[in-house]
């Protein structure tokens, strides 16, 4: 790491803290999501914000970018308490945001994209030749100069793309810079970039609160480190005061308490559903994978490392293009969700709204969907079940003629597993199944699922939350970088399954 | 890593082996290949495409629906379109030829009286679209029926007359191009320097490519809507007044020829996306010369005009299926492993990110079929650093 | 319904949401609304014979009105249906020419063609994904230029008459006089549309005009879903333009315009372009109180010409009134945001309450 600028330089005003978050407290409808949680950033340092998921990192990004506005504590820039209604006030106040999602126009050019809204103009027209001249110069100053600002960002990489959002960032004048996973994307080779990137801005005074979950990254970039847990402040440590292993600690080590069900009686790990073989596409290379009726598998490693990738390519979404699959010991190649479905697998998906509900539906229709879509025929015997199967599941809904999307989220979970429960499957993929849903909600999954293997099912489980992880699987396989990093048995800590997913323990860090 | 190989890795333009063109290109080469074999055509017919009568045919025809195209440009840019301009064309023609009533004196009140009624009923439909949220489709069909309620209700024939004067518009050629064609073209340059170097035009191009992305831009989506909405009616209006040149009078049933659909037929064609963000004035004016080419050479062969219609229809899903097909090319992945089988639609369009000279690249896959040895020390580039894992890991 | 915590009964706030609430419950407010104005000016307009006359001729348009609801239900939308009753007039003159024993082998052939040109439009839209506006309209310049080129121009030939009995005839009987082949042909239609959405197939077409993608991780196979749609409609367009043929006649304006009307139809009946939302009795009714409002323009004696006029603010108005609650300015702001937020906002059910 030679190429990377080795801490804060010396810029005329390094070192004075330009923002002061103090005792900030943010819930949504009731649910308190952040606990007067401190913050500060100083010019020219990268201060990273780590948590696990639903720590609140973004909640805190979001309330400085002005996306949303404190319930208590305050916010001071430059010593002035400011209160931002909207991004666009923040983003004229000197702090910019890089969101997840691209805020960029992919037939436009970077310069284009660079200056939408304000666009330089000479005698009323838009002075095109000044707009790309300053975008060449903002490039040119950040060391970028291989990037045309006449470039269309279609034609970039999604790390081109990454740097033309930071590049709009800056060029609002910005001295507060707050980046969600930027990386998140990014292969490695494009991470380099960035990382070049983030060294220009410390030098030029710029504070860069970074989020990410990759601990490398966090070695390798950041002066200071703020952890969150559950919503509360943990800890504002020096990154060169701290070890991996600490930083681990900090994160994670939340007391695993009997939130989670006990296997039921009498449940048995039978014979192996489902096999992939040296399986492998674009995303993903060399994965073996048992998934055994009766058994929990948990499918663990960070944002990125091809977890849901697998649940898309054995599920027939996308395709494995090297290996074998089989189910049931006979060898299948699944083209599609419905060839899936027909295999005995089922699929709930990571986005619950964009491919688990048709929101305008109605709950019968929703949970019906499936058996409608691929077995029409046969649909009424297993349509019969579905009353019965929403109500074990304790849906709360005006009656079953009510449209999904007045539902709350975990009401809406249970919408989606009563879909696939209909199915009567062999083998469930959960993605990421508690995302975004009561506490309520989430218990009643993780019993489902406890109820599902008893019944010889066998699971699959994608899951960022670790406890969750520890708590239910029998078994975990922890993934890096689109390969298995490692497997992990029943009982293992969190420490060990955060150390497969980051690589940390060989030696990544400084 | 050198910065040399950066430049590939990051800033990479897409291998454009296949595809060379822009869409805009792309239109004119069709255009240019469509005037060659219509010439071979005309030609092998003992005729010549390029004489006077057949090249001033050609430029009239695309006058009319150049201004037409030009305005429904605008609207298409923003994600919108507009129904109602075969309409507005209509009723326009009428409004000149009736405020003109003949007399050369009211000419400019006449062309004062097409651009209020038109610029208002743009404002109607944008203020309908941004304020009412009412789907364009349906506000600017329901516009158009509007129209023509009021139109067959009051005007059962020809209404008015327009003076000899005005009617030059219509006729008058400046060598071989005809006067409108030369306004259209006019207009046409001004659309394009209007997308080109005003703001609001560039706005228009937020606009239809992410309405959102342009709001979080400080952008006012609503006044950018209302704007290309009145500028496409302002067009049809500019229609309206040649219609009324060259009929010499206003004429209600020229709705009939579905000018709307054409319109849309010479914009799509022209490489703009029907879904916005993308496109532009240029290629819409090459859309319109298509069709008027393809109209003037199968009126010299003597082509049935009904068969024009059939191939006018096959022509436009044609063009859009190309275009379809070129999005769905473009779109990009992440390649993490190279496709061991090479069958992957996408892999041809994707970024591939080439192993780079700092960091060693990483191992070939493992062919298909062969188990994949998850055990096998692989290196990861992110830092240089070997890592080695093991296929079960410690926790066992 | 045992999936129930917190079941209400019906109240008479619900029953106001459904009437006015935008759906399909409102349009039939509307109609009766209409019926009553009709009334007002001609009372002998509910008597059962005027009635009949009534839904023998909003026939052909509810039939159309279900065709093009299959189509937008499922998020795309089909303006060739006026060119095809068109073709389908004259071909069934050209071909039939008079003579009766040839009037079902032409039925069957232009049943075929109906499928064939609903094949054709739905596998472009779905394989070629050419949008369907684009694919309609290109189909519908192609139809009316192969038919007139077909023709010379001017349609020739003559329909048999028992092509034209389920336009004009009917059973004679007491009461209504006259029970017409139009309306039992409607009737069946109808309850064939509403089995048809309560069915396996209706359910997935719905889920597919809502969210493709959810359709497709539930195994659907959302381009076969979509040409179905594609052919029911132009199926519908078929009997349409018999109902039609037989009742008007065969002239080159045949069908002009209906893809327009029969759109005006289903958004009216409360169903939403872009797909996933509306009901097909919706669609009905959307379709009977159009022509209810042209009988009511007849009614006054106000001039034929003004109907489009008409037709045009209603279509205005009717979405409008339907976006009303979509208009609400940040909401677009907000719903990019939830998905990050650590709990779903059900905002949507505070929403709900008020409605």
């Amino acid at each position: 790491m030679t190429t990377l600028p080795s801490g804060p330089s010396a810029g005329a005003d390094t070192g004075t803290t330009v923002v002061r978050m103090a005792g900030i407290d943010k819930s949504f409808l009731g649910v308190q999501v952040l606990f007067g949680v401190d913050l500060d950033l100083r010019a020219g340092e990268v201060h990273a914000l780590v948590g696990e998921n639903g720590a609140g990192k973004s909640t805190l990004m979001k309330i400085l970018a002005g996306v949303h506005q404190a319930d208590g504590g305050t916010v001071e820039l430059d010593g002035h308490a400011v209160s931002f209604e909207h991004p666009l006030q923040a983003q004229h106040a000197g702090v910019s945001t890089v969101f997840q999602e691209f805020n960029l126009l992919p037939e436009r050019t970077v310069a284009e994209n660079v200056f939408l809204g304000r666009e330089p103009r000479r005698r009323g027209l838009v002075d095109a030749a000044q707009m790309n001249a300053a975008t060449a110069a903002l490039l040119e100053d950040l060391g970028l100069t291989w990037l045309s600002p006449q470039t269309r960002v279609r034609s970039l990489s999604v790390a081109g793309q990454q740097i033309v959002e930071i590049v709009k960032a800056l060029s609002h004048d910005a001295r507060i810079i707050s980046m969600d996973e930027p990386t998140a994307a990014l292969a490695d080779e494009e991470v380099e970039v960035l990382y070049r990137l983030i060294g220009t801005l410390r030098e030029r005074g710029v504070a860069v609160l970074y989020v990410s979950h990759r601990l490398k990254e966090i070695f390798d970039l950041s002066d200071r480190v703020t952890i969150l847990k559950d919503g509360a402040l943990v800890d504002t440590v020096d990154t060169a005061r701290i070890t991996s292993d600490e930083l681990v600690k900090l994160m994670v080590g939340r007391p695993i308490s009997s939130f989670f069900p006990d296997k039921i009686e009498g449940t048995a790990i039978g014979e192996t559903r489902l096999r992939l073989d040296g399986c492998g596409n674009a995303q993903l290379d060399g994965i073996d994978l048992e998934l055994r009726a009766g058994e929990i598998t948990a499918l663990a490693g960070l944002q990125g490392s091809g977890r849901t990738e697998i649940a898309h390519a054995l599920f027939g979404v996308d395709r494995f293009t090297r290996g074998s699959m089989w189910i049931d010991g006979r060898r299948v190649r699944v083209r599609s969700p419905r060839q899936a479905v027909r295999a005995g697998i089922a699929l709930v998906t990571e986005d619950r709204k964009a491919e688990g509900l048709a929101l305008n539906q109605s709950v019968m229709a929703n949970a019906r969907l499936v058996l409608d879509a691929v077995q029409p025929g046969q649909a009424g015997r297993r349509v019969q079940n579905i009353p019965g199967i929403l109500s074990s599941l304790d849906l709360v809904a005006r009656d079953v003629d009510q449209e999904v999307r007045f539902l709350s989220g975990g009401n809406q979970q249970k919408v989606v597993l009563a879909k696939w429960l209909a199915t009567e499957p062999s083998v469930m993929v959960l993605d990421e199944p508690t995302r975004g849903i009561d506490v309520g909600a989430k218990q009643r999954v993780y019993s489902l699922m406890r109820e599902l293997s008893a019944r010889g099912v066998a699971i699959l489980m994608i899951s960022s939350e670790l406890p969750e992880v520890i708590g239910m699987a029998d078994r975990i396989v922890v993934l890096r970088d689109g390969r298995i990093a490692g497997e992990l048995s029943a009982g293992a800590d969190e420490e060990s399954v955060m150390s497969l997913a980051t690589g940390h323990a060989m030696g990544g860090e400084q | 890593m050198s910065q040399t190989t950066e430049t590939v890795d990051v800033a990479q333009q897409r291998s454009r082996s296949r595809w060379n063109l822009g869409p805009t290109e792309l239109v004119f080469v069709a255009l240019v290949g469509i005037v060659i074999i219509g010439a071979v055509l005309v030609g092998l017919r003992g005729q010549n495409l390029f004489n006077t009568a057949n090249t001033v045919d050609m430029f009239t025809r695309s006058s009319l629906l150049g201004f037409i195209a030009i305005g429904q440009t605008f609207a298409i840019l923003c994600r919108s379109l507009d129904l109602s301009v075969g309409y507005v064309v209509a009723l326009t023609s009428i409004v000149a030829a009736t405020t003109m009533e003949g007399d050369t004196g009211r000419i400019g009140l006449g062309i004062g009286a097409v651009l209020l009624v038109s610029g208002a009923i743009g404002l109607a439909n944008g203020l309908i679209i941004a304020v009412l949220r009412v789907n364009p489709f349906i506000t600017t069909l329901g516009m158009g029926l509007i129209i023509k309620g009021y139109l067959d209700t009051q005007y059962q024939g020809p209404a008015g007359s327009v003076p000899t004067q005005f009617q030059q518009f219509g006729f008058t050629r400046l060598g071989f191009l005809p006067l409108s064609t030369a306004v259209m073209l006019a207009v046409a340059l001004a659309g394009f320097l209007f997308l080109r170097k005003s703001r609001t035009g560039y706005h228009m191009f937020a606009v239809g490519g992410n309405a959102e992305v342009a709001r979080m831009s400080g952008i006012r989506t609503g006044r950018v809507m209302v704007t290309a909405h009145v500028l496409c009616s302002l067009c049809a209006g500019l229609a309206g007044l040649l219609i009324a040149a060259r009929f010499g009078t206003g004429s209600a049933l020229v709705y009939d020829n579905l000018y709307e659909l054409d319109s849309i037929a010479a914009v799509v064609l022209g490489g703009t996306l029907l879904l916005g963000g993308r496109g532009g004035i240029a290629g819409t004016i090459g859309g319109v010369l298509i069709l008027a080419v393809l109209d003037t050479v199968f009126n010299i062969l003597q082509v049935d005009p009904f068969f024009k219609d059939v191939l006018r229809g096959v022509i436009i899903i044609a063009a859009v299926a190309i275009y379809a097909r070129r999005q769905l090319d473009r779109k990009a992945r992440r390649i993490r492993f190279d496709d061991g089988n090479g069958g992957s639609a996408t892999s041809d369009a994707a970024p591939k990110v080439p192993p780079s000279a700092g960091s060693s690249g990483r191992q070939p896959p493992p062919p298909a079929g062969v188990r994949g040895a998850p055990g096998d020390a692989h290196e990861t580039s992110q830092t240089g650093t070997t890592i080695r894992q093991g296929p079960k890991g410690e926790g066992r | 319904m045992k999936a129930t915590n917190a079941r209400r009964r019906p109240q008479v706030t619900e029953l106001a949401g459904r009437l006015f609430g935008g759906g399909g419950g409102t349009v039939y407010a509307l109609l009766l609304v209409i019926f009553a104005a009709i009334f007002v000016v001609n009372a002998s307009f509910l008597e059962p014979a005027s009635l009949m006359a009534f839904v023998k001729m909003a026939a052909p348009i509810v039939l159309l009105a279900i065709g093009q609801y299959f189509v937008i239900v499922s998020g795309e939308l089909d303006l060739s249906v006026g060119s095809l009753v068109g073709a389908q007039v004259v071909i069934a003159a050209r071909l039939i020419d008079g003579e009766e024993g040839r009037t079902v082998p032409v039925l069957l052939l232009m049943l075929a063609f109906g499928v064939l040109v609903g094949l054709v439009n739905g596998l472009i839209t779905t394989i070629l994904k050419v949008q369907s506006l684009i694919t309609t309209l290109g189909m519908m310049l192609v139809l009316y230029g192969a038919i007139r080129l077909w023709t010379g121009g001017a349609p020739t030939g003559a329909l048999s008459e028992a092509f034209r009995q389920p336009g004009r005839g009917g059973i004679d009987m007491p009461v209504v006089r006259q029970l017409p082949w139009a309306v039992i042909i409607l009737a069946v239609f109808m309850v064939l549309a509403i089995m048809l959405m309560r069915s396996s197939y209706g359910k997935t077409l719905m889920a597919t005009g809502d969210n493709e993608r959810t359709a497709t991780f539930s195994g659907a196979r959302v381009w076969q879903v979509r040409t179905a749609a594609f052919v029911l409609s132009s199926v519908m367009a078929t009997f349409a333009a018999v109902l039609i043929g037989g009742f008007a006649g065969v002239t080159a304006q045949v069908g002009e315009g209906l893809e327009f009307t029969a759109i005006t139809a289903v958004v009216l009946g409360g169903v939403v372009l872009g797909g996933g939302r509306g009901t097909v009795v919706g669609a009905m009714g959307g379709a009977l109180a159009l022509q209810a409002l042209f009988t009511l323009f007849n009614q006054l004696a106000l001039p034929a010409t003004i109907r489009p006029a008409a037709q045009g603010l209603i279509i205005i108005a009717a979405v409008a009134y339907a976006a009303r609650e979509r208009s609400r300015p940040a909401a677009a702001m907000e719903r990019s945001d939830v998905s990050t937020e650590p709990e779903d906002h059900p905002r949507d059910s505070q929403k709900q309450t008020t409605t």
